[in-house]
């Protein structure tokens, strides 16, 4: 079977939401659907909490937001890319704000705004700290007033059809009744989030499996600066759920087992008792996830059943700044860690939280295949470069969501037509092959589970906070033969109904080779940068990697090279990274 | 694709005591029906003139019209104490900006109630 | 405390009997564990063919309810020492069609919903140029608590209302059509006037209260239809005694 779109957006995120808005708005003729595994209201956007940054205060201005995006990213991010979305997330936040969106606010009724790691001025917008819920709903609320945007809710994309350097649509599975569809479409935005899930410890959700970089990366586009992995210096123990910066913002501490604000340690300032920018709790997360790791390394650390921890004392806020501004801090450490933040110390400890890599796009979201758009976390444009700021993902989402959203629009209006045979005949070899996988693995022996936890595993080992040759080169090879086992995978299941196993398969499938390619980069990049520390080489290289990597397979999909591609440096010279002093 | 429908129990409203509330309190409606109907016959007994009022009364006083008064009278009490319940749900009133507390407008539903049912008392046994 | 505990998970699997069937498995019995660790065990470890929905594990995204021990829950957020020593039933959410196991249809919301029309009317869009609407603290916290409804249609499936009349619009949906026109931007109330008035609307509801007991983000939806009862029933009288351009 097949169905025809003008332009297709894969995932219901805030990027993907935001894209098939800005479809419907500049071209109300093209014929615009969301495919999407799960309903838009349960994507991923829906767990960030503290908010989303956009210059709006008189003190604060578009060059200070730009700065401090660009040495929070250690100079790895496109300097242009980063001037485009500072200069346009105001306006994408007012959008949303005018969509609905129930930002905090001042008395007077102005937005409020509150400060942010790494950012020097108070340029973050919140809705308390559900920011991510609430924007997620207001999108897919506004969503459902454009009767012109399809949906395909609950069905998992399994390929892109790329013929001779364009795409021309997806192969899907409707989850509901298994059935495989190819879905054709002149431009397609990947717009599927990051791929947390590669890792044992994350804040990201069940569903976060780095689909469209891998099905991008199969493709045959480039995947760019993936070795660049955030880690979250705040989750709780055991689950890994997120505790959001806007704690520390709000004025909370971080404390070793001594009770001592261990970061005054780590050149981030000195402490003080009321929150200083981009200082101490307020400085980039990937220096405190590092500081973390000294701290542990001097056994100053607690040892918990979950692994070292240190605390998040928010004691002092009292309960009504926690209750107004933290609601849901207080909730989440109340429902999954049994404590009141208000009277008790929060046990943390660093969670993979986002991937600044992914695929490779310009600043309108297209990457090197005619046809194909990329924004949001799935994307590389890049304006995160080798360390994200809070609170710069939403914006992002939104930004680059709606460019993409215009430039697949103007796209599909100027290059629509007919799909190439070799295509159809594309979709119908992957319909086939999906047949297979439901039975092939009859006699399989692998359980799906074990390999997977087993990857995760080699991916904090080879590629965690500090990294050094030996251990991705470990890691590197026990990936290649945890490929070889997975073609080995058994599934119980051999239903068409509903089958989360045949799912689950896949999506492991796409980590495999999305892990592989996190790897791959950070073996090559042999310098110190952001959140890739290697101790191998534990300086910063300006002369040989002030650039982005790019990983590509081979045409044969046998091998795969890294080449690499300028930083665009418009008015910020490559500097030192400063915080606290 | 085939779908499964549950079927409902026969007897789901005594899985909860909600539910069994929520099905008597639609039952009440019967017995307010009732109500309604048997003071329309006693106003027409009254406006019949005495002998008229006075077979009525003496209908009345039979046991088992007393025992369908009673069990009507237990119901339109429910009636009231959950309609008063939900009062406070369906009415936000704001005094200097502030929220009224919900249970101070139930206490203000009980308090008129109270006031009615003393001025009808008055009336009628003065 | 016990190592292990039995869930007894419902499972209807169409391509092989018309009827659901209990089955039963051990599963470690851990602090902190939620229900839903116990089913991604099971699917780990022991049964890959039994199929539910979760992503977030934190409570937000809203696809993980099942009816717990009877009770509408969020698996994820509800935990298995709770329910020491068991056995726990599990079983998908009442009131929804079963597609398969713990997964339930729930297209018949997604259908509703766009008809209570949940997004912000305005008469006159002001362009975004001009800044953003003002909205005092105060405005926002008139409709706050009904905006944090995450669809996770728990109050669907704890409503009886909604079991014996299909075509109820339901807890949630008319939760949402109050969170527009309460909040102080919107100015589409009398569009979404009919279809919240109709016999499928709030008439329908007849104060059971399980939705908002049920509701794990406290937005009260049972208050949210009483409230819109009375202003619809204010209407209705202003509509009959008034001119068109008093009301």
């Amino acid at each position: 079977m097949t169905a025809s779109h003008d332009v297709l957006v894969i995932g219901g995120g805030g990027a993907g939401l935001r894209a098939a808005i800005a479809v419907a708005e500049t071209n109300p003729r093209l014929r615009v659907a969301i495919v999407s595994k799960v309903y838009p209201m349960r994507s991923h956007t829906v767990s960030a909490e503290g908010g989303a940054a956009g210059v709006a205060a008189d003190d604060d201005s578009l060059d200070e937001h730009a700065y401090d995006t660009v040495s929070g990213s250690d100079w790895l991010c496109d300097q242009d890319a980063v001037e485009a979305f500072v200069h346009e997330a105001p306006r994408e936040l007012l959008r949303l704000e005018h969509w609905g969106c129930p930002w905090s606010r001042q008395p007077d009724g102005h937005i409020a705004v509150r400060a942010f790691g790494g950012m020097k001025k108070k340029r973050t917008w919140f809705a308390a700290d559900r920011t991510g819920f609430h924007m997620l709903h207001t999108l897919f609320q506004t969503v459902l007033s454009f009767p012109e945007i399809v949906r395909y809710d609950e069905w998992y994309v399994t390929k892109l059809l790329v013929d001779d350097g364009r795409t021309y649509g997806v192969v899907a599975i409707d989850l509901a009744t298994g059935r495989t569809e190819t879905i054709t479409a002149s431009a397609v935005i990947v717009c599927t989030g990051g791929c947390g899930r590669v890792y044992p410890f994350t804040t990201n959700a069940n569903i976060k499996t780095g689909d469209g970089m891998a099905l991008a990366y199969r493709a045959g586009a480039p995947l760019k600066d993936m070795e660049f992995v955030q880690y979250h210096p705040t989750g709780l123990p055991f689950t890994g759920i997120l505790i959001t910066e806007a704690a520390r913002a709000e004025g909370g501490w971080l404390l070793n087992k001594d009770g001592y604000r261990y970061l005054q340690d780590y050149d981030l300032g000195k402490p003080e008792p009321t929150p200083v920018m981009r200082s101490m709790e307020l400085g980039p997360r990937d220096r405190l996830s590092q500081a973390f790791v000294h701290e542990q390394a001097k056994g100053r650390t607690i040892d918990t059943p979950y692994g070292p921890i240190v605390h998040l004392d928010l004691r002092h806020l009292g309960a009504e700044l926690i209750d107004a501004k933290l609601p849901f801090v207080r909730e989440l450490c109340s429902k999954y860690q049994n404590i009141d933040p208000v009277t008790e110390l929060v046990p943390v400890r660093p969670v993979v939280h986002y991937m600044m890599g992914g695929i490779h796009t310009d600043i309108h979201g297209a990457t090197p295949i005619q046809g194909l758009f990329a924004a949001g976390e799935v994307a590389c444009v890049s304006i995160n470069g080798a360390n994200r700021l809070g609170s710069n993902s939403l914006p992002e989402c939104l930004v680059f969501g709606a460019r993409a959203g215009r430039a697949a629009a103007l796209f599909a209006g100027l290059y629509g037509g007919r799909i190439p045979p070799a295509v159809m005949a594309q979709g119908r070899d992957e319909e086939d092959r999906l047949e297979r996988e439901l039975t092939r693995h009859l006699d399989g022996r692998e359980r799906i589970a074990d390999i997977r936890t087993e990857m995760q595993i080699t991916m904090e080992n080879g590629s965690g906070i500090y990294r050094d040759r030996d251990s991705m080169v470990k890691a590197f090879d026990e990936l290649q033969e945890l490929q070889a086992r997975f073609a080995d995978a058994a599934i119980d299941d051999h239903s068409r109904t509903f089958n989360t196993e045949l799912v689950a398969l896949l999506e492991l499938s796409f980590m495999l080779d999305v892990a592989e390619s996190i790897i791959t980069c950070a073996l090559h990049r042999e310098e110190s940068r952001g959140a890739h520390q290697r101790t191998d080489f534990p300086a910063r290289d300006d002369e040989r990697f002030l650039a982005h990597s790019l990983v590509q397979r081979e045409p044969d999909r046998a091998g795969r090279r890294v080449r690499y591609l300028p930083v665009t440096i418009t008015r910020w010279p490559p500097g030192e990274r400063v915080y606290g002093r | 694709m085939s779908l499964y429908h549950r079927p409902i129990p026969l007897f789901w409203w005594l899985e909860r005591r909600s539910y069994l509330v929520f099905v008597l309190r639609e039952l009440s409606s019967v017995f307010v029906a009732w109500f309604v109907v048997y003071l329309l016959l006693l106003i027409n007994a009254v406006s019949g003139g005495s002998a008229e009022y006075e077979r009525f009364l003496d209908r009345s006083g039979q046991w088992w019209l007393v025992t369908i008064n009673v069990i009507a009278l237990v119901f339109v009490l429910l009636h009231a104490v959950t309609w008063f319940g939900l009062a406070p749900k369906a009415i936000v009133v704001r005094l200097r900006g502030r929220r009224v507390p919900p249970p101070l407008i139930a206490a203000a539903h009980y308090a008129a109630w109270l006031v009615l049912s003393a001025v009808i008392a008055w009336v009628i046994l003065r | 405390m016990a190592d292990e505990i039995t869930l007894e998970v419902v499972r209807y699997r169409p391509e092989l009997r018309i009827e659901p069937v209990v089955q039963s498995y051990q599963v470690p019995l851990r602090e902190h564990w939620a229900i839903l660790d116990g089913l991604t065990y099971i699917k780990d470890h022991l049964d890959g063919t039994l199929s539910f929905r979760w992503s977030c594990r934190m409570g937000i995204c809203g696809s993980c309810g099942m009816t717990v021990n009877g009770d509408p829950q969020l698996t994820c957020a509800t935990f298995l020492t709770d329910y020491a020593p068991g056995p726990v039933r599990v079983e998908p959410l009442r009131n929804f069609p079963v597609i398969r196991d713990l997964v339930v249809d729930i297209g018949d919301f997604m259908d509703k919903l766009p008809t209570v029309k949940p997004w912000v009317i305005r008469d006159v869009d002001s362009p975004v140029e001009e800044g953003e609407y003002l909205q005092t603290p105060e405005e926002l916290d008139e409709y706050k608590q009904f905006s944090m409804c995450i669809n996770c249609m728990l109050c669907y499936s704890a409503c009886p209302v909604y079991a014996l009349e299909p075509h109820f619009l339901g807890p949630a949906a008319i939760a949402l059509a109050q969170r527009y026109n309460l909040d102080s931007r919107d100015e589409g109330a009398s569009e979404r006037e009919d279809i919240l008035s109709s016999p499928e609307g709030i008439w329908a509801c007849t104060f059971v209260g399980e939705c908002s007991a049920a509701c794990p983000k406290d937005v009260d939806p049972a208050a949210a239809i009483q409230r819109y009862k009375l202003t619809a029933a204010t209407q209705a009288i202003k509509n009959f005694l008034l001119p068109r351009g008093a009301r």
